[in-house]
């Protein structure tokens, strides 16, 4: 069984604080295809569609039949530690820095056999789970699990470096007023984090479920406003140096394309929060995480950004919303971008329509405030960077990548019925 | 050699002696002051924001500023009679159009800060006007007219003092209003709550009589001010220009009063 984590202790305020480094990160464009599922935690290798061969690592041809024809699919993580050793040195300083590290080799059985990360409760010569996981170089890697469940394992201190656990840790949640930041602060915190602050906007304003929120063990109420730059950098300026998860819950959702809205109030405001409430709050926590992506036990891991799926493609019936979603997606990415190297991942989970009061006439289904919550947990738990929940956001996300032209004709084309 | 009276002279004197003081009645514009919060499906009023251009740094070297945004009626602020539908046809009712003769004058203060503690739904009457009127005699045409409540005290949830019913805060009745501007021929109307009617002035008739009424005789609003505590019943002066946006609904605005120290 894993030795279970202690409460990490207090930073002693005499040492430097130790810098994220890399482990190798150097990949082929034909390998960032299973970096891409990693990030999702689908373990896909290629296929050969000539003779089915299933093959690793990535290459451009059929080792067996010399096939181009060569397509990514999900494979069976099941498989069978069949060598392993510990690391003791090595020249590469992100590891030699976090020596005594165990590898091993995995026949899967899919076919190929890996050179995987292997977790302390993994028995020699046993047979084991294989995950795919983005490390903290934001590339794909493989980790031999346990085939069944052991205690503590998630604490597994190899484990941890793949996943964002949120035990231990010190998360903000931007935005406490509604009841999906209420759910997501009660989720945080029965899921360990040492602290969960709560942004709230205008105090002066009342709002349902704030004593419940208060009183949340762990919960620490705190002013922000992401509409007000000195409002964020206020915060950041107290709690920026030990904020680990930010998971920014603010939304700004109303109904209505271009034409229906009379001038461009509303759509500000769309932008004020999804796109410029992001980008502030980008500019002033983004660099006190990316410092401290390597800051011990309770380090900086993860940036959530809860988006809706019509980020991808707009959906006219929420068209200006749509668009200031599509401007907060593609502003997540280049916060991907620039958090890269520094160990802090970046979640994007794109939902489908949210059972809260703006979508109230959508028909079902619906994604739960307390289910996003619940998701946002357990991704972080599995070391995610994209998730897609709901039934409507995975029927948009697949046929996005089937054809995004042809979503684009479906959602533009005129209504049926 | 005549001597010629010189009034402005004489107040230029006043001041610089510090016989006329000058109280500042306006709250500072500051991002979580409270705005007034309309059902969500109306447009909101939008809240004080500031961006830094430039901090004697790469973006300006020697220099600091910064843009700022806000609604017509953020802070304190002036209503103009085009705000109300009431005022919409009106000649020179908008911000740039008031004769600026308007914005400077004699101003009578309503001490309703006892009423307002006790009952925080008070309404001023034309019988609290009218005993206003037995100690500290009629009101003066073309005077400006406040409410004193003390409410600019109030801080946090307090102030907009919001509940699932709506705001609950003092303000004029409907006959008041008629008092004020049939009987009396005032110029406008100040308070130190969000706006110039009562919280729960949805419920009057006609809804929201301040506005309705003021506005729609061609007369002004005053909100959100502050250290009214600090003005005398009668004798002061308010200076209350607004800025000049074209056709503008309101503006927020510096008050100001000048008091006389040296009248008994």
């Amino acid at each position: 069984m894993t030795e279970p984590l202690k409460r990490p202790s207090k930073k002693n305020p005499q040492k430097r604080t130790v810098l994220p480094t890399l482990p190798p990160h150097a990949r082929s464009r034909k390998a960032l295809a299973f970096t891409a599922a990693a990030a999702e935690g689908v373990l896909k290798l290629q296929q050969c569609a000539a003779c089915t061969h299933i093959t690793y690592p990535p290459r451009e041809i059929c080792p067996k039949c010399w096939s181009m024809d060569l397509s990514w699919v999900p494979v069976s993580e099941g498989g069978e530690l069949v060598s392993e050793t510990t690391l003791r040195t090595s020249i590469n300083t992100h590891f030699r820095e976090r020596m005594p590290w165990r590898i091993g080799t995995v026949q899967l059985d899919a076919g190929p056999s890996v050179l995987a990360h292997v977790h302390g409760d993994v028995e020699a010569y046993s047979r084991v789970r294989v995950i795919a996981r983005t490390d903290k170089s934001g590339q794909g890697v493989m980790m031999a699990l346990p085939e069944k469940e052991t205690p503590n394992m998630a604490d597994d201190r190899q484990l941890r470096a793949l996943t964002c656990d949120p035990k231990f840790r010190r998360v903000l949640i931007t935005d406490g007023r509604t009841e999906l930041g209420q759910a997501m602060a009660r989720a945080l915190a029965d899921a360990g984090a040492s602290i969960v602050f709560v942004g709230i906007a205008e105090a002066w304003r009342p709002y349902a479920g704030s004593a419940e929120l208060a009183g949340i063990p762990g919960v620490e109420i705190m002013p922000l406003d992401i509409t007000d730059t000195i409002s964020v950098e206020e915060l950041a300026g107290e709690i920026g140096g030990k904020t680990d998860i930010l998971i920014n819950t603010a939304e700004y959702v109303r109904p209505g394309g271009a034409m229906e809205r009379d001038g461009v109030v509303t759509a500000r405001d769309e932008m004020e929060i999804n796109y410029f409430g992001l980008m502030r709050l980008i500019q002033a926590f983004g660099p006190g995480m990316k410092f401290r992506g390597a800051d011990g036990d309770n380090s900086a891991c993860a940036w959530v950004n809860l988006l809706s799926v019509y980020a991808l493609s707009n959906w006219a019936a929420f068209g200006t919303t749509s668009a200031s979603q599509a401007a907060a997606y593609s502003l997540s990415q280049c916060l991907r971008g620039e958090l890269a190297g520094s160990g802090v991942k970046v979640m994007n989970v794109l939902f489908g329509p949210l059972d809260e009061s703006w979508r109230q006439p959508l028909p079902p289904p619906k994604v739960t405030p307390k289910r996003l919550a619940r998701t946002v947990v357990e991704s972080l738990q599995q070391g995610l960077e994209n998730v897609t929940l709901g039934p409507v956001a995975e029927d948009v996300v697949r046929r996005f990548r089937e054809d995004p032209m042809v979503l684009e004709r479906e959602l533009t084309q005129i209504q049926l019925g | 050699m005549t001597t010629k009276k010189n009034i402005l002279s004489d107040i230029g004197q006043a001041l610089l002696s510090g016989e006329i003081d000058t109280i500042d009645l306006t709250h500072t514009l500051d991002p979580d002051f409270p705005v007034i919060v309309l059902p969500p499906e109306f447009g909101q009023c939008a809240r004080f924001r500031v961006e830094e251009v430039s901090r004697y740094d790469e973006r300006g070297p020697a220099w600091y500023w910064r843009n700022f945004s806000c609604g017509e009626h953020t802070g304190t602020h002036f209503d103009a009679p085009v705000h109300w539908i009431s005022g919409k046809d009106l000649p020179d009712a908008a911000v740039d159009s008031i004769p600026p003769d308007a914005f400077v004058g004699p101003v009578c203060v309503f001490d309703c800060s006892a009423e307002s503690q006790a009952d925080e739904d008070f309404l001023l009457t034309p019988n609290f006007i009218r005993k206003w009127e037995e100690s500290h005699g009629k009101i003066q045409a073309g005077s400006w007219v406040l409410m004193r409540t003390d409410w600019s005290k109030r801080s946090g949830a307090e102030y907009l003092n919001m509940r699932d019913d709506g705001a609950h805060t003092p303000g004029p009745d409907a006959d008041a209003m008629r008092y004020l501007i049939d009987k009396r021929d005032i110029r406008g109307f100040g308070t130190e709550t969000v706006g110039t009617d009562a919280g729960q002035a949805t419920h009057l008739s006609p809804p929201y009589p301040a506005h309705y009424l003021l506005h729609g005789a061609n007369r002004y609003g005053l909100q959100c001010l502050a250290n009214l505590d600090k003005l005398p019943a009668t004798g002061a002066i308010l200076v209350c220009p607004p800025l000049k946006i074209k056709h503008g609904s309101g503006s927020p605005l510096r008050v100001l009063a000048l008091v006389d120290r040296s009248a008994p």
